[in-house]
């Protein structure tokens, strides 16, 4: 719900950043941990979206599927051909966990793109949460499953002896980076996106007749941020069942 | 992407990602968020779009079943007409030869009880025959005697009539 605000009348008084801002959704208080905010609401929203988009739409359980129920079997397929692919067999326990991320991305890279929106995906915070609670499952589902044997994905066998300590060197610090590349590049991503689309709004309030030239380029970038939405979500689900190989599957670095 | 290097450097001051204040707030509800679908999503979504794809795949598979089990139905049904057809044409083919077998029998029955009038009557007409030239070889043997003994009166020979037919008879054998 974050807009540049009234007071940009003339001029480039331009606020990208603004759109992005943390407020209460009632009153101006401080923000507490537990306080409803712009983020509660998008997030009930991305609720509210993917039940009508799962449930609402396969309550008829159809042989034959409604076009709301095949949508929902597409997402469904999609997700769950991914996880078997990628993850394997053993890799399908996680499948609502992966479904969840999935969606909660998905929805909320959309829900983002409506005017006036507040993307919650945009946020650090919000990515940083989902990709530490991936690096905890795999990490914690690793030593369950495979115990110290999990560590050995470190240790690269395939490789020459004596480059094997450089490479575990590496590949420990390879997999402490990923939830940290995981996070920014979809919030990153999001970010940027939604900043230059700002930017260039910005110029068109200020350039009158030839206004029409940002406004080009925001329905261009409006449509390069529709691409970046769809494929963001899917490839931090893409990387979830990636990294949930390691825990559950064959090793095969 | 100059223009995205720009809008950050311009909001560098205050961009609202880096107000760790507001972190709590947001980790909260994206939490509780995550919890909430992933509970709608395990307990009804996911078991219902799944039951519904076994479903459909199960029902595909027993179309599938049924007219598989229907088509060996109609080759079976086919292959009885066949059988069927083979049979009545084998036992209309049995009928023919009985019928050609009887009538042959008829046929040799008649041809062998003409045969046998046909012999019968000819064996008659021979018996006739014979009798009527037996009759007739006697009749000349009579005559043959009647004029020898008249010739011998009338040469002014007297024979007895054993003689003459005696005589005659040996010139009629000789």
């Amino acid at each position: 719900m974050a807009t540049t605000g009234t007071e940009a009348p003339s001029g480039l008084q331009i606020h990208p950043m603004d759109q992005f801002i943390v407020k209460p959704l009632f009153g101006d208080g401080p923000i507490e941990w537990y306080t409803p905010t712009n983020v509660t609401l998008w997030m009930a929203i991305a609720v509210l979206a993917m039940t009508a988009l799962l449930v609402l739409s396969t309550r008829r359980r159809a042989i034959v599927p409604s076009r709301g129920q095949s949508v929902a079997e597409l997402f469904y397929g999609f997700i769950h051909k991914m996880v078997e692919d990628i993850a394997g067999h053993e890799g399908l326990k996680f499948f609502p966990y992966v479904m969840t991320l999935f969606m909660f991305v998905f929805l909320s890279n959309f829900l983002g793109l409506i005017p006036m929106s507040f993307t919650t995906t945009s946020h650090i915070a919000v990515t940083a949460t989902l990709a530490l609670l991936v690096f905890l499952t795999v990490t914690i589902v690793g030593f369950v499953r495979k115990g110290p044997g999990f560590l050995s994905m470190f240790w690269v066998s395939s490789a020459p002896l004596l480059l094997r300590p450089v490479l575990a060197v590496i590949e420990v610090i390879s997999y402490f980076v990923r939830p940290l590349s995981h996070s920014v590049r979809l919030g990153g991503n999001l970010l940027a996106g939604h900043a230059v689309i700002k930017v260039f709004a910005g110029f068109a309030g200020a350039m009158g007749v030839a206004s029409f030239v940002p406004v080009l380029a925001i329905a261009a970038m409006y449509g390069l941020e529709v691409l970046v939405s769809a494929v963001q979500a899917y490839v931090f689900t893409i990387l979830t069942c990636v990294y949930l190989r390691d825990a559950v599957g064959e090793a095969h670095h | 992407m100059a223009t995205e290097a720009h809008g950050e450097a311009e909001a560098a001051v205050g961009m609202p990602q880096l107000d760790f204040s507001t972190w709590p707030n947001q980790i909260f509800w994206a939490l509780v968020t995550l919890v909430v679908i992933y509970f709608v999503l395990s307990r009804v979504a996911l078991p219902r779009i799944g039951a519904v794809l076994a479903d459909r795949k199960s029902a595909i598979t027993n179309d599938l079943a049924a007219a598989e089990e229907l088509k060996q139905r109609a080759v079976a049904a086919e292959k009885a007409y066949n059988d069927a057809l083979a049979s009545a044409r084998a036992e209309a083919a049995k009928i023919v030869a009985a019928a050609k077998a009887d009538i042959q029998k008829d046929l040799d029955a008649a041809t062998a009880a003409a045969d046998a009038q046909i012999a019968a009557k000819a064996a008659e007409s021979e018996k006739t025959i014979a009798a009527i030239r037996d009759g007739a070889a006697d009749a000349v043997a009579e005559v043959a005697r009647d004029t020898a003994a008249e010739l011998v009166a009338a040469l002014g020979g007297s024979a007895d009539g054993k003689t003459v037919s005696a005589a005659v008879s040996a010139r009629l054998k000789g």
